[in-house]
């Protein structure tokens, strides 16, 4: 399996090498990366040239086994979106620059655009669909509630995927530690103050219920 | 009485549907048998296609069709713009589209076609263009006329004269006056003058503008991402050349838009037009990398200012001439803007205004948050500071001395506000940021770091009138308030039906919000833009509410007897003044009114009501107690709100990196609706505006026209660390009397708050040094630390 493990630093840094590295070996040429699942054929001689490869796989999204069919150059962010109808994940860069496509995989965060799917077998893979239970919301979706956050939030999806990943690893953030630790997600309408608001009232709200 | 509603914090009715994945953005919509298009963009800036081979690529297997420029609906010719186009006016233009079973197929589609190119001359720099022999932007022009362009070039004088420094000023497109500016600046104590230069900017809302669209029974369906919602359908319609009764527009959620959707963007076009002629729904997915080129962008300036001050900081004389870069296509009117509201902040005793747009081969603009108001007030406010220090006037206070009151005047015509707290925003602003203190620490360093303290003042218009509020109180007893207005993301979309529920005294729980999709019975409304929504719809609702009173009170006399003056409306019943039990609900209010008919049930309604909002009360008569009104409320003046915002920032004088240490703004805007919402407007407006100031720049290759930041990480927006992690917020709350609930807009004006606050503690930091541009990058403040020699000229723009 590819080790597509993301790297987040304080001013939002993100190597994008190994996902790179992913795609050469997944063999998926420079015309056709990024772009969507194929269904015409017209490149099959291009992709048979590459070696056999198993597409019907087996993947764990919140909670469920979904068996779909992918080609080895199709990123997380598209399967959940274009084959599994969980368009709760937003594609705002396709290029790992905004993160509105973050998602957990066991728990931690990762942005969806950047990560092939063939490369999440045998993972949990969580999204934002998969945050409620038994219609209780998560604890930070009742922050976002609470707190009244984001404007247009097409972020929002992305920043709450961070903060679940965030609290699971830092169950108490200082404002400025959660400031950090969610450098990774962009929000174009600038309601960091809210989200921020948010973020402190999650971690509230997860303490009292755990 | 239920709890008053206005000027409370509630949880925007929609938002638990974006926080679990269930808002359907347009992308996110799917139809039976949806195919793809991609674009094909132009790879020059400015280039005629001779001729297209398409013929490798309708081979392909699962190529469905192709959509030429000449196959879209002819719409108005001139300087507007088409969604694909055979003469391209900047590299990325679209030129056609390919539809494919699956966006691979579409890409590979695309790359196979073969285009002729005959390349045209570009232009980067309007200065260019305005020299004799220079080359223009368009082969009819180079400068925006009224609806046609025109050609305009100053004689090599012009330019000689002025010097590789200064601002050549030739003959401008637009000019007016007012007083005798000459002889006021023979008498000013003070006189500060600056060429400056403000940046293009891309909008990059968070979500690109995607759309897909499919037909039914000859109906158009257009999933699209606009501001607008009622408003759009008009342009859609003119897009796909049908009538607006044959088009569903689809948009309850839109991404960000910034002045850049406003109602309907081209490239909607090209699913609405490809999905008819393949006979399949058609999505066009927009990347980033294709927004970076259709998704419009903030007009750029080269411009310069003389300002006259008395002894006592009093603005006598302004003389301002902006050269605007307004990309290839309409005519972006933010230079004329950018005249005008200076009058707002300063309200000078004498102006000049010159100015002229020009036309450049770069990506369009489009009004951005304060369109003409963001850069004039970040390209002044420095200066303002730099007269400031020369007359030895606090800066804050320099700026009460100039702000308009209530009796200040607006423009060349000089007509009235409806209302102008400006001093008392002010005074607020700097009591929150502690003003007093602070400008004390002006230029003390700690370390490699030093303090920088600046304000700045941003007026923008906030408001219009006349536009239709519908309301129905169906059977289940509660209040549907049918929204034409569109859902941005500034949560207006409730806000502004709160004043239904506070006319009405109902509880909040009570109020179901109808939006987003032109088949549910809108009205007309406003386009959202201008900062108009807040404002023009907390008026038509006002206005609907008061005439659903009118019909409850008018039901109720004529169902238990007595005369109408005798009922009151609260929580959700109309009864006999005193006696609650003497009354109906309003689930039988909406009964008896379905029952009697006429104008109770939507059967017959107000001449005065535009066509739209008619339509949409025919589409609901007879199904329940219905009421729509145009807003016809007295106004005299023009709608403006004024943000103040006040920054600390530490210049690190061994790398040019600045970070911002505290942030605080103050507002009026009328009544305070929504006060957490209001706050994030504002913050999130202000960091829009350090964006621009700071970083976010346009980058050519000048030989080929070609930009280089493309993406975010080339141009990138604020992120969560660049901004401080508690900026504070404060409004004056005063009404504005002039409209029944006293609320104006807040959307626009803070982007010119932050940016000029931003500019001018960078200023302040630098001793009072004014780079008099943005954005203020490391690598310039650096070099002006250092003594470096610029590594621009200082008229350069793209830098």
């Amino acid at each position: 399996m590819l080790d597509t493990q993301v790297i987040q630093s304080r001013r939002g840094g993100f190597t994008r090498r190994k996902f790179i590295k992913g795609v050469i070996a997944a063999g998926a040429t420079a015309s056709a990366a990024g772009y969507l699942f194929r269904e015409s054929g017209m490149l099959a001689p291009m992709l048979s040239a590459q070696g056999a490869v198993e597409r019907l796989v087996t993947l764990t999204v919140n909670g469920q086994q979904r068996r779909v069919d992918v080609p080895k150059h199709e990123t997380l962010a598209m399967t959940l979106r274009y084959q599994l109808g969980l368009t709760g994940t937003k594609l705002g860069c396709d290029r790992a620059e905004c993160g509105a496509c973050t998602v957990l995989l066991d728990g931690t965060t990762h942005y969806g655009c950047s990560i092939l799917t063939h490369s999440v077998l045998g993972r949990e893979v969580t999204t934002i669909e998969g945050l409620e239970s038994d219609g209780e919301l998560h604890p930070v979706q009742q922050a976002v509630i609470d707190e009244g956050g984001f404007q247009c939030a097409f972020c929002a999806p992305g920043f709450t995927m961070s903060m679940v990943g965030m609290l699971s690893k830092n169950p108490s953030p200082s404002r400025e530690e959660a400031a950090e630790l969610l450098a990774g997600n962009l929000c174009r309408c600038g309601d960091y103050d809210k989200i921020l608001n948010t973020a402190m009232r999650a971690a509230e709200l997860s303490r009292s219920r755990a | 009485m239920a709890e008053n509603v206005i000027g409370t914090d509630i949880s925007p009715p929609d938002l638990r549907a974006k926080i679990t994945g269930r808002a359907r953005y347009a992308e996110d919509f799917r139809a039976e048998g949806m195919v793809f298009a991609k674009l094909l963009l132009s790879p020059m800036p400015h280039a005629r296609v001779r001729s297209v081979d398409t013929s490798r690529a309708e081979a392909m297997e699962g190529v469905l069709g192709i959509l030429r420029a000449s196959e879209l609906p002819q719409q108005e010719q001139g300087i507007g713009e088409a969604a694909l186009t055979d003469e391209p006016k900047y590299e990325g233009e679209p030129i056609l589209a390919v539809a494919a079973v699956d966006e691979t197929t579409a890409a590979a589609a695309v790359e196979a076609i073969r285009v002729d190119f005959e390349q045209l001359p570009f232009v980067l720099d309007p200065l260019e263009s305005l020299r004799e022999g220079g080359p223009d932007a368009r082969l009819d022009g180079n400068v925006g006329g009224r609806g046609e362009a025109t050609t305009l070039k100053w004689p090599n004088s012009v330019f000689d004269e002025a010097g590789p420094d200064r601002l050549p000023m030739g003959e401008p497109a637009t000019e007016w006056t007012i007083g005798d500016v000459d002889a006021a600046f023979d008498e000013a104590a003070v006189i500060v003058e600056e060429t400056i230069v403000h940046q293009s900017v891309t909008h990059h809302p968070m979500e690109p503008r995607s759309c897909m669209a499919y037909w039914q029974n000859g109906k158009l369906f257009l999933h699209g991402s606009t501001q607008s919602t009622e408003r759009t359908r008009g342009s859609v319609a003119r897009m796909a050349g049908v009538e607006a009764d044959d088009v569903v527009f689809i948009g309850e959620y839109c991404g960000g838009g910034f002045g850049s959707k406003i109602s309907g963007v081209p490239s909607m076009a090209v699913p609405a037009v490809l999905s008819r002629k393949i006979g399949r729904p058609v999505m066009l997915r927009i990347t980033r990398y294709e927004e970076n080129y259709i998704g419009r962008a903030r007009a750029g300036f080269q411009g310069w200012a003389r300002i006259g001050f008395r002894g006592d900081g009093r603005m006598t004389a302004l003389d301002l001439y902006i050269v605007q870069d307004g990309g290839p296509y309409g005519r972006a009117s933010d230079f004329s803007t950018a005249g005008t509201v200076a009058t707002a902040i300063y309200q000078p005793e004498n102006m000049r205004f010159q100015g002229v747009p020009v036309y450049t081969n770069t990506p369009p603009r489009s009004a951005q948050r304060a369109p003409g108001g963001a850069q004039i007030v970040a390209m002044l406010e420095p200066l303002v500071d730099k007269a400031a220090r020369e007359l030895g006037v606090d800066r804050l206070e320099i700026r009460k001395i100039n702000a308009p009151g209530h009796d200040g005047w607006l423009g060349p015509n000089q007509g009235p506000f409806t209302s102008a707290y400006v001093r008392e925003a002010l005074d607020l602003g700097g009591e929150l940021f502690g003003w007093e203190e602070k400008s004390q620490l002006s230029g003390q360093r700690n370390g490699t770091k030093v303090t920088g303290v600046g304000m700045g003042l941003s007026p923008f218009t906030a408001g219009s009138t006349g536009r239709d509020g519908l309301l129905v109180i169906r059977p289940d007893g509660k209040l549907y308030v049918h929204q034409g207005i569109g859902n941005l993301g500034t949560h207006s979309i409730a806000d502004t039906a709160r004043p239904a529920a506070d006319v009405l005294d109902l509880a909040w729980d009570d109020v179901v919000i109808v939006w987003g999709d032109t088949s549910k019975h809108l009205p007309f409304s406003t386009v959202q833009a201008g900062s108009q929504t807040t404002h023009a719809h907390t008026r038509a609702n006002h206005a609907a509410a008061t005439a659903l009173v009118g019909l409850l009170q008018e039901l109720a006399a004529s169902e238990l007897g007595g005369s109408p003056g005798d009922y009151r409306v609260s929580e959700g019943r109309v009864f006999r003044a005193g006696n609650r039990a003497a009354g109906l609900s309003f689930a039988q209010a909406a009964e008896r009114a379905m029952a009697m008919g006429g104008r109770f049930s939507g059967e017959v309604v107000p001449e005065d009501l535009n066509d739209a909002t008619k339509a949409a009360v025919a589409g609901l008569a007879g199904e329940g107690l219905i009421a729509a009104a145009r807003d016809n409320y007295p106004q005299a003046g023009a709608v403006f709100t004024w943000v103040a915002t006040f920054a600390q920032i530490e210049l690190d004088v061994e790398t040019g990196e600045v970070e911002i240490v505290d942030l605080a703004s103050s507002t009026d805007c009328g009544t305070v609706m929504h006060p957490r919402s209001l706050a994030g407007q504002t913050n999130g407006g202000v960091f829009q505006g350090i964006g621009m100031a700071k970083s976010q720049r346009w980058v050519f290759d000048p030989k080929w026209g070609i930009p280089f930041t493309k993406r975010f990480y080339t141009a990138r927006p604020p992120g969560i660390l660049d901004v401080p992690l508690s900026p504070r917020f404060a409004a004056v709350n005063e009404p504005d009397p002039h409209t029944p609930v006293g609320a104006k807009g807040i959307g626009e004006p803070p982007v010119g708050a932050g940016e000029a606050a931003y500019a001018c503690a960078v200023a302040d930091a630098m001793g009072g040094l004014c780079l008099c541009r943005t954005p203020l990058t490391s690598d310039m403040i650096l070099a002006e630390l250092e003594g470096r020699p610029r590594p621009y000229g200082l008229l350069d723009t793209h830098v």
